[in-house]
């Protein structure tokens, strides 16, 4: 319990270091002004949210075939801490969008692949709700969430195909390149940090879907006597 | 060998059941016909505008057809406990699915060949020029929709709220087939028809991936 | 019935668990049946008797525990045998005729000759006027028919029966029991699951009760083999 707190505080705390980096260490863009700096969390929430959906095949895959319930856990919860992550995208992109280019969306390749992975895991985590047997709903929602990670560079690639063929908004380049050396500095301190955010979150998400198991368990056990 | 005869037989049977009450193609018929007809209300259905429209209309409708053509795919077995009686015969359960998802691409095939001159006739978009063209597209587009379908429907019999599911399911991870199915048609609905190998294989991708992941995980969604 | 093409096959349940999520279906079930025993299971509802046999014909997997089937001198045979199963879902087509239904399954098993092997058997279920009717427009017992020849189609050694009679008038169900007599007679392994028939009950030759998914009681011969099937009445 204790070294959950702990761990919990120093996250508290390089998070205030990161805001503070974003904030006061980065320099302001030129061309775009202070709104800029939303990218430092932007871009690595983004970032995070994918490898948070990959930890989620990876445990998808793990339980497909050795049916222990912990790979199911760590499905469910790293499926969870992506959409937190995917949210914080989808919202803070038309933030940004809104002074920089005079819209609020803009059907973009990546901006698009967000909304559509964003319904891809609402569907994963929806399916959980409506299945009754633990064991079936860890089995049919691993597969699907095989089939929705698999789908993950088919949508990308699809959508790019078809964007680079019409007109489109000019964005930034790729994370991270072409950076100023601060900015890139910050923005590496930032994907580190939610890094760290998302295993911690995932940890303790990952401890709360145990106990419930165990408790559903039991609770069944206790039905049948 | 045994897969393929044994799918082979299994078709056979989807076949004569649907052919016999021809129950999925009406409907799915009529479901795209109204789409269509009610589209007609929602631009100005000139020729330009058709060219511009027509071809995301015509696939959107068949994805919403597919996703409720493709529901009784697998209910229908546990009406009468025929899964299990499949599944005791076959020696491998993957021609189950090879047997659905060839004939729900077939159903699929014939509603839309059905449909285009329907279509090109409402619309004013001349379709004869490019059809064995559109026909493959319409395969490939067809088929993408029935290997994810008929694994997903294999999912959805098994959860409640299973009709409301199944679309919620399956229209997100159907994005790239309308992207390139669309895409496809409409190169081949311009004045000057361009083959587009670029989508079709982008379509045969789409397929051999799901077909792959369908075979290394489809016969787990069938065990108890 | 059909002559035996069949050699007699024994089946070992062996620490069998089943759960369905928490919930345990079935707990440390080891059980021997020999070939050519007629076993009746008993035991309420979700005692475990429909997992017990579904996992016999391997439809269900158990979650740990082995099921193995022995030949007739009581040795594990490395393939299982075909394995004939009958429960209250008929497992056949209704929008296909019986004679379609029987050559789809026959077909898919491989079985040499189909359409001959499909007339014999709905000759045998006495259906072979009806051959050419859809199963929708056959009553209860018709039905359970075409289900028993479909199910012994590959020539079962072990034939499973979950509840088959549920919903069979007087008379399907003394032409039941009158078939797995037949059955029994002909040296096959038959175990059964009961659900107050007397007249297929009186045919089991062992009696198990089956209670929150353990076997309770266990026994061949005495008073509490028919209290056991008594209970099966009930």
């Amino acid at each position: 319990m204790k070294k959950r707190i702990l761990i919990a505080a120093v996250v508290v705390i390089l998070m205030s270091f990161a805001a503070y980096a974003a904030l006061f260490v980065a320099p302001t863009e030129s061309k775009m002004g202070t709104i800029q700096r939303i990218f430092y969390l932007h871009a690595p929430s983004g970032m995070v949210a994918l490898l948070s959906f990959f930890v989620c095949f990876v445990g998808n895959l793990a339980y497909v075939f050795t049916r222990k319930p912990k790979w199911d856990w760590l499905g469910v919860s790293a499926a969870e801490v992506g959409m937190a992550f995917c949210t914080v995208l989808i919202l803070t992109g038309p933030i940004w969008a809104h002074p920089v280019w005079g819209i609020w969306w803009t059907w973009d390749a990546r901006l698009t692949l967000t909304f559509v992975l964003w319904l891809l895991y609402t569907s994963y985590l929806l399916l959980r709700t409506l299945v009754e047997d633990p064991d079936r709903r860890a089995l049919i929602s691993a597969i699907y969430g095989i089939f929705a990670f698999l789908d993950v560079p088919l949508v990308y690639g699809s959508i790019r195909w078809w964007r680079t063929q019409h007109p489109q908004p000019v964005i930034m380049g790729g994370s991270g390149s072409g950076l100023e050396p601060t900015m890139a500095r910050v923005f590496w301190f930032w994907f580190l940090n939610l890094v760290i955010l998302m295993i911690f979150l995932i940890h303790e998400r990952y401890a709360l879907e145990a106990m419930r198991g165990e408790v559903q368990s039991i609770e069944r056990e206790a039905e049948a006597a | 060998m045994a897969l393929l005869s044994n799918t082979a037989v299994l078709l056979g049977k989807e076949l004569r059941t649907e052919f016999r009450s021809r129950e999925l193609l009406t409907t799915t018929v009529v479901f795209i016909l109204t789409i269509v007809v009610l589209f007609s209300f929602t631009f100005d259905p000139s020729v330009n505008e058709s060219r511009r429209f027509g071809p995301g209309l015509l696939w959107l409708a068949f994805l919403f057809a597919a996703s409720l053509m493709l529901q009784p795919c697998f209910l229908r077995e546990q009406t009468n406990d025929t899964l299990s009686a499949l599944r005791l015969s076959v020696n491998d359960p993957f021609a189950i699915f090879l047997a659905k998802l060839a004939a729900n691409t077939l159903f699929l095939l014939l509603t839309q060949v059905l449909l285009l001159p329907v279509f090109s006739i409402l619309y004013n978009v001349p379709v004869l020029g490019a059809f064995p063209q559109l026909i493959l597209v319409m395969f490939m587009g067809s088929l993408g929709l029935s290997v994810t379908g008929t694994a997903l429907s294999a999912i959805s019999a098994q959860a409640r709220m299973r009709e409301l599911l199944l679309p919620l399911l399956l229209l997100p991870l159907l994005t790239p087939v309308l992207i390139a199915s669309t895409e496809a048609t409409a190169s081949l609905l311009v004045l000057n028809p361009i083959m587009p190998w670029k989508w079709l294989g982008f379509l045969l991708g789409f397929d051999v991936v799901f077909l792959t992941a369908l075979w290394l995980f489809g016969e787990y969604l069938l065990e108890e | 019935m059909t002559p035996a093409s069949f050699s007699p096959t024994g089946i070992r349940f062996e620490n069998i668990d089943k759960r369905y999520g928490g919930l345990y279906a079935l707990r440390r079930v080891s059980l021997e049946v020999p070939a050519g025993e007629c076993v009746a299971f008993a035991g309420r509802n979700g005692s475990g008797k429909t997992t017990l046999l579904r996992i016999a014909a391997r439809l269900a997997r158990p979650s740990s525990g082995t099921v193995n089937f022995l030949n007739g001198s009581g040795e594990k045979l490395a393939t299982p045998p075909p394995a004939g199963f009958v429960a209250h879902a008929t497992m056949v087509y209704d929008e296909l005729t019986a004679e379609e239904n029987m050559l789809l399954f026959a077909r898919l098993q491989g079985i040499a000759k189909p359409t001959a092997r499909a007339e014999t058997l709905l000759a045998e279920v006495g259906l072979l006027e009806r051959r050419n009717s859809l199963v929708r427009t056959f009553s209860r017992g018709m039905r359970q028919r075409v289900a028993i020849a479909r199910a012994l189609l590959n020539e079962p050694a072990v034939i499973l029966l979950d509840e088959p009679t549920t919903g069979l008038d007087p008379q399907g169900t003394s032409w039941f029991a009158q078939t797995v007599r037949q059955l029994r007679d002909s040296g096959r392994t038959v175990l059964m699951s009961l659900h107050g028939e007397s007249e297929v009950s009186t045919l089991a030759t062992r009696a198990i009760r089956l209670d929150a998914g353990a076997v309770v009681a266990d026994t061949r011969t005495g008073a509490n083999f028919r209290s056991i099937l008594a209970f099966a009445n009930a």
